[in-house]
């Protein structure tokens, strides 16, 4: 019994994880190349979840067999969050790129409450549920009393999202255009100098944050079948956690951190109470803030004067 | 040439068609709806048409008008410098002409009750950015959960009033030493942290205090909120229409006819003096050794600890002193409503109370004024269409961060200066 239930929150935290994972990532490679926290990420997440919602509402009408469903609803999801990614980024922070420290920080608010509630006035305030789109799944140990289940759907999220971090992984380790995303982390000036278009660099790094986001966010919308303009905002805090837990600017870090941030708030509710669970998420910040600044698979930051 | 820019600019506009259709498109055009239960959705594409339409158009002529413009490298709006300068020249003169206009403003004859209720609502905000700006302005920290100090001011009100029957002029200053230990509780672990990584932790302690008075249900009754806050009196004189057997209230003392207005005034004149008190010490405490610590400290932290500074007794005064005026306004807050629930304390608040301070210019006085006017106005304007008002008021911080990232009274001048050796 102890060990079903505990075997049944280990799928349930990884699942979750999966998914903060996605969208730390985007957080950590644009904190890695321009240094600022894109507070309207959690936003574009949530854009995310509403077009991979709209998607999955206009295939039901047709009669396209489910796994071709699930790769064009993916791809619709990734294209047209994408643009808001590369839009927000052309907007509200392009200009402020050699402006003092707060001012992209500010930007960046006023882009997460614009976001927000442009999705509320163009789709209501309401929730909306979606029906389950794939159901069924494997049961074990029935034996002992308490029935573990590990669901079609999250072996899907968790397997579609190894597969894309390994994409993106190999695509920032192994390319042109990954060497350029590093280089600019280190220093733009100098890799402007070396005839790399910069502003390019960053609006791909964008581009790529915010079609991960909204992947987490269609794997949001199929696993708990209801979203509102508002989700962004948690997940995105929760998000951000997970890149600083796993050292921010590292991208298996924030995988890391990711895994580590879903595990810890599925085993809270599981264990110690439903409540209080996004307090764990909060305290899990202070606490790696106080003790390892730099996170685990993070570059120590040593201030010069 | 000519004909070259007019073909990259049609070919620009027909890509911000584009992008503005995959923008608006989906979330725009393809409205959700809830029919039986099950989700269908609703086309609107006309209004979709129109908005991409609106985007090529007006980039177009973006376009045009950047080619057509004489470039003046370097010439930028100077509105904001040229108020500053006013500011600077007549500063004490305006100053005590906006005092003396909110003090005779209730009395104005156009003054009604709604501009009483959105003056006492401004006056609330431009105390709190005022307390915030000690912490954000002064001292350099941003803090996005100013609002838990806030919350904690007004539940501490709340419960010593309900509970105890303690008078409003008794809780306040007790409100005040709450907030202010929260102030250093939330100090201590987030010393050692930097710009982002502190904005981010402060958030998530507002957060903290939100959800834990959304679930202590004991204490706070969670969502449902603490209803019969006891109202102010007026030095012992409560407003009351009917009043009970030989008790005097304020207008049987005065002899004057009963009105509902006589307590809004007073809420006012409460909120006015609790404002001008922050301003009056901000004002104050920038010339003693402290407020010159933190402005050193804003400006660099690695050569104020070289100079025998510490930092850490320095950032826990200004967060505990920013926090204890959040908690004055937070009684203020809860004596006026009389009602307070967890959902008067959201991020958003933050959010507002933050934009105010940094739209302003961070570390001046009159630019929180003068932002509070713009940016509350500005929601009270839109106040008929619910979410477009956000997206005025995020839209306005944006703009403004673009178009003058310090603010809107930019120019500063140092609270002290190395005067030149003369000869």
């Amino acid at each position: 019994m102890d060990l079903a239930y505990f075997l049944q929150q280990l799928i349930n935290g990884v699942t979750l994880g999966s998914v903060y994972g996605l969208i730390a990532i985007g957080y950590t490679m644009v904190y890695g190349i321009i240094g600022m926290i894109n507070f309207a990420h959690g936003d574009i997440f949530m854009v995310g979840a509403f077009v991979a919602l709209i998607s999955f509402i206009l295939f039901a009408l047709t009669s396209i067999a489910l796994p071709v469903v699930l790769l064009l609803t993916l791809l619709i999801a990734m294209v047209f969050t994408a643009c808001y990614g590369w839009t927000v980024e052309k907007l509200a922070y392009k200009p402020l790129r050699k402006s003092f420290r707060l001012a992209p920080l500010i930007s960046a608010l006023g882009m997460s409450i614009v976001l927000q509630n442009y999705v509320q006035a163009a789709q209501g305030a309401r929730i909306k549920t979606l029906q389950p789109v794939i159901q069924g799944g494997f049961t074990f140990m029935e034996e002992t009393g308490f029935t573990v289940s590990l669901s079609y759907l999250q072996v899907f999220i968790v397997l579609v999202t190894i597969f894309l971090m390994a994409i993106f992984t190999l695509l920032i380790t192994r390319t042109a255009l990954g060497r350029a995303q590093r280089a600019c982390e280190q220093d733009r000036t100098m890799t402007a100098l070396m005839g790399i278009n910069v502003d390019r660099t960053i609006s791909i790094t964008f581009i790529i944050g915010s079609s991960l986001a909204s992947v987490a966010g269609m794997m949001f919308v199929m696993y708990y079948g209801v979203i509102d303009f508002y989700i962004g905002f948690l997940a995105g805090i929760k998000a951000f956690t997970a890149a600083v837990l796993g050292g921010i600017g590292s991208i298996p870090g924030a995988m890391l951190g990711g895994l580590l941030i879903g595990l810890i708030e599925v085993f809270w509710s599981g264990y110690i109470s439903i409540e209080y669970k996004d307090i764990a998420a909060f305290t899990v910040l202070v606490v790696v803030l106080i003790f390892f600044p730099t996170g685990f698979l993070g570059k120590p930051d040593i201030e010069k004067v | 040439m000519e004909k070259n820019f007019l073909q990259s600019s049609i070919k620009d506009s027909l890509f911000t068609g584009l992008i503005a259709l995959a923008l608006f498109g989906p979330i725009i055009g393809l409205r959700t709806v809830a029919q039986n239960e099950i989700l269908v959705v609703q086309p609107k594409w006309l209004l979709v048409i129109f908005i991409v339409a609106i985007c090529a158009v007006g980039r177009f002529l973006i376009n045009l008008y950047t080619f057509n413009r004489d470039q003046k490298a370097g010439h930028q709006s100077s509105i904001g410098k040229s108020i500053g300068n006013f500011l600077d020249t007549k500063g004490t003169q305006i100053a005590i002409s906006a005092i003396i206009f909110s003090i005779i403003f209730p009395f104005l004859p156009f003054t009604d009750r709604y501009l009483m209720d959105i003056g006492i609502m401004m006056l609330t905000y431009i105390m709190l950015g005022w307390g915030l700006n000690i912490v954000i302005g002064l001292a350099g920290l941003l803090d996005l959960g100013y609002v838990a100090f806030y919350a904690v001011g007004a539940y501490s009100y709340a419960l010593f009033a309900i509970h105890f029957g303690w008078s409003f002029w008794i809780c306040l200053p007790i409100a005040g030493i709450f907030a202010a230990m929260f102030g250093v509780l939330l100090g201590f672990p987030v010393l050692r942290l930097r710009g982002d990584y502190l904005a981010i932790v402060t958030l998530a302690f507002g957060e903290m205090i939100r959800i834990l008075l959304l679930n202590w249900y004991e204490l706070t009754k969670g969502p449902d909120g603490l209803t019969g806050i006891p109202r102010p009196s007026f030095f012992g004189l409560p407003f009351k229409s009917f009043p009970e057997e030989g008790e005097q209230t304020f207008h049987t003392f005065f002899g004057l006819e009963y009105s509902p207005m006589q307590r809004i005034i007073f809420l006012y004149y409460l909120i006015l003096v609790l404002a001008l008190i922050t301003n009056l010490f901000t004002i104050k405490i920038r010339r003693l050794p402290i407020g010159r610590a933190w402005e050193a400290l804003r400006e660099d932290e690695i050569a104020c600890k070289s100079l025998g500074v510490n930092p850490r007794n320095t950032k826990l005064t200004a967060f505990a002193i920013g926090a204890m005026f959040g908690g004055f306004a937070g009684s203020f807050f809860a004596t006026r409503q009389a009602f307070i629930s967890p959902e008067s304390f959201t991020f958003i608040e933050s959010a507002i109370i933050v934009a105010i301070v940094v739209l302003g210019g961070m570390g001046s006085q009159t630019g929180v004024v003068l932002s509070t006017i713009f940016l509350i106005g500005l929601i009270e304007v839109f106040r008929d269409f619910e979410s477009y008002r956000m997206i005025a008021f995020g839209g306005a911080m944006v703009l403004i961060m673009i178009f003058r990232p310090r603010g809107i009274l930019a120019t500063r001048k140092p609270t002290i200066t190395l005067e030149k050796k003369k000869g």
